[in-house]
């Protein structure tokens, strides 16, 4: 697939740090492509130098082929979604969708900017303004004002993290699904792993202004390449060495089956999730390691002895190990 | 409830009383009276000093007054705003520069009106360093015009107008300019679309600031306008003093402050807010 925004070897340095180091990514057309890191990684630091509103130090910026890393902001077709949404106080919703439509004869502007607004569904408060709106209705106009210019690239910062989280939950979907209606390139930035798996057709993960791992949240899930990208993305326990997510630890009171591995350990805090239980478990080197097993005949108990097993296919394993 | 109320609100009624209802009560009983041979007022009691207003020659002082007002503020705006508008950006240097604007405030008024006279004068710095420099032969009468005024005006006046746009500018979320930009909006459309609407209240409130006191500036018409530029501050300065005819000078001051009130009410109707 045809890539619409190529990084490559993009550096940006602020005095005493790098931002960004040497970052190269390809998103693929129509791609819902998330930054996924902890805060400080850079990813934000990448959005801004895309948008235009940072100018790297070096590499190249590509969108559909052109270089565009030495373009003002407003000579280059993406937009942004700010974690805060920036919308014009000033204005109401309407004219805030309008806003990036201004040169466009009134006729075409009014009839985007109402499919827009219902697109988002926010039909009836065109003549609010922010300040009369709740936080998702703003979330909302945010995206209706960008994704009304038609990006090549929608550029979101956040988007998700000023919402309380049932309506963080519901705004994902929603995010989602406008994605695959419009079939515009999403550049998702965020720190939450569970947000960028559930989302994403490709995953960037960042740490410490590098791309530690670019792939599908499958390949970022289940075969990371580094003990980073592992202990970032899911819980993971660490046995011996070894990566275990706690999904695939089983527990046993008795004898674990032959040929798989196993360790023995002590209950800890437990607590009942209705589909799942978390074990908490302390194994005998001091080690804290979770497992999250279906609902068990009979209740843990905090200091019983049980065995942990898995299967050597369930540990996890680093192409390159850091 | 009242009672408590009604105790509450008795020391600023009374401030209110003696400094503005009194004042303004002796001004309005001056002006319905004769003058006095040696200045203050007789009896009986004359409209003749309100009919008098009516003259053209007193109603063109106001009309210019109204102007030369109208003009300082325009100015101010014109230079305050790329002003604030470069204080709010000016990161940690913003509170030595905001010192900086504040700084003339720290000498007396006169001093600095008399600053003015030196540089303007036929034989002050400006006249003097072109002569020098050859471009003119003969010194420019730059003071005692009109032009002398406006500067003195809009030089004591700036830092009102700059105050309250830096407040307003400073308190734009600067974000704001980003996703003007990211929208496709060029630097000068963020200015009309985003930073103007936005610094608004500011340059209302500024723009107030300015206007009221240069309708009843007397000090830097007198100085630097000499008597050719006379503002309805001097013609009312003038009646108490060398003319002696308080009633005229009463009936004149209440008619400006009348001006000042219906324009303000005018302005406010129209902006449906507050304006300060």
């Amino acid at each position: 697939m045809a890539s619409v925004l190529e990084l490559e070897e993009v550096c940006k340095e602020y005095p005493g740090h790098r931002a960004v180091d040497r970052v190269s990514l390809e998103i693929p057309k129509g791609a819902f492509f998330s930054l996924l890191g902890p805060s400080g990684c850079g990813k934000t630091t990448t959005l801004r130098l895309v948008a235009g509103f940072e100018q790297a130090d070096s590499g190249e910026i590509r969108l559909n082929g052109a270089a565009i890393q030495h373009l003002k902001p407003y000579q280059r077709s993406v937009s942004t979604v700010f974690q805060n949404y920036a919308l014009f106080p000033h204005l109401t919703v309407r004219g805030n969708v309008e806003f990036g439509l201004k040169h466009r004869p009134a006729e075409e502007r009014e009839r985007r900017a109402r499919e827009a607004i219902e697109m988002v569904r926010l039909r009836g408060k065109e003549e609010r303004r922010p300040a009369e709106i709740s936080g998702g209705e703003r979330q909302r106009v945010a995206l209706a004002r960008s994704l009304v210019v038609e990006p090549e690239v929608l550029l979101l910062d956040e988007p998700l993290a000023a919402l309380d989280p049932s309506l963080r939950k519901q705004m994902r979907s929603e995010l989602k699904d406008l994605q695959r209606r419009t079939g515009i390139s999403f550049l998702f930035v965020t720190h939450d792993q569970e947000e960028a798996l559930a989302l994403s057709d490709r995953i960037g993960v960042m740490r410490d202004g590098r791309i530690e791992q670019t792939g599908t949240p499958e390949e970022i899930y289940l075969l990371p390449r580094t003990r980073f990208v592992a202990g970032f993305v899911g819980a993971m326990n660490w046995i011996g060495g070894a990566g275990v997510r706690p999904e695939s630890l089983r527990v046993a009171r008795g004898a674990a089956p032959s040929g798989a591995r196993r360790a023995a350990a002590e209950v800890g805090a437990v607590s009942f999730l209705g589909n799942l239980v978390h074990v908490g478990a302390r194994l005998e080197d001091g080690a804290s390691v979770t497992a999250e097993v279906p609902r068990p005949d009979g209740a843990f108990r905090t200091g019983e002895r049980i065995t942990l097993w898995w299967t050597p296919a369930d540990e996890v394993r680093f192409s390159d190990e850091g | 409830m009242n009672r408590l109320r009604a105790v509450f609100l008795l020391p600023s009624t009374l401030v209110l009383c003696v400094l503005v209802a009194a004042p303004l009560a002796i001004i309005l009983s001056y002006s319905v009276l004769t003058r006095g041979a040696y200045g203050g007022v007789e009896l009986p009691l004359s409209l003749e000093s309100w009919l008098r207003l009516a003259d053209p020659l007193y109603l063109g002082i106001l009309a210019r007054t109204v102007a030369m007002a109208a003009a300082v503020t325009a100015l101010c705006l014109a230079l305050g705003f790329p002003l604030a508008l470069f204080l709010s950006r000016a990161g940690n240097r913003k509170n030595l520069y905001l010192h900086l604007v504040m700084l003339p405030f720290w000498t007396s008024f006169l001093v600095r009106t008399y600053a003015w006279m030196f540089l303007l004068r036929d034989t002050g710095l400006i006249n003097t360093t072109l002569i020098w420099l050859g471009l003119i032969q003969e010194p420019l009468s730059l003071l005692y015009t009109p032009g002398a005024v406006l500067a003195g005006l809009v030089y004591g006046h700036l830092p009102f107008m700059v105050l309250p746009l830096y407040a307003a500018l400073e308190r734009m979320d600067r974000s704001l300019l980003e996703a003007a930009a990211d929208l496709g909006a060029q630097p000068w459309e963020s200015l009309a679309r985003v930073v103007i609407p936005l610094a608004s209240p500011g340059i209302r409130a500024g723009a107030v600031l300015v206007f009221i006191p240069c309708l009843g500036a007397y000090l830097t018409p007198d100085l630097l306008g000499g008597s050719k530029t006379v503002m309805a501050g001097n013609l009312i300065q003038n009646q108490f003093t060398h003319a002696r005819d308080w009633p005229f000078g009463s009936a004149a001051s209440l008619a400006l402050m009348a001006v000042i009130l219906v324009l303000l009410a005018v302005w406010v109707r129209r902006e449906k807010e507050p304006l300060l």
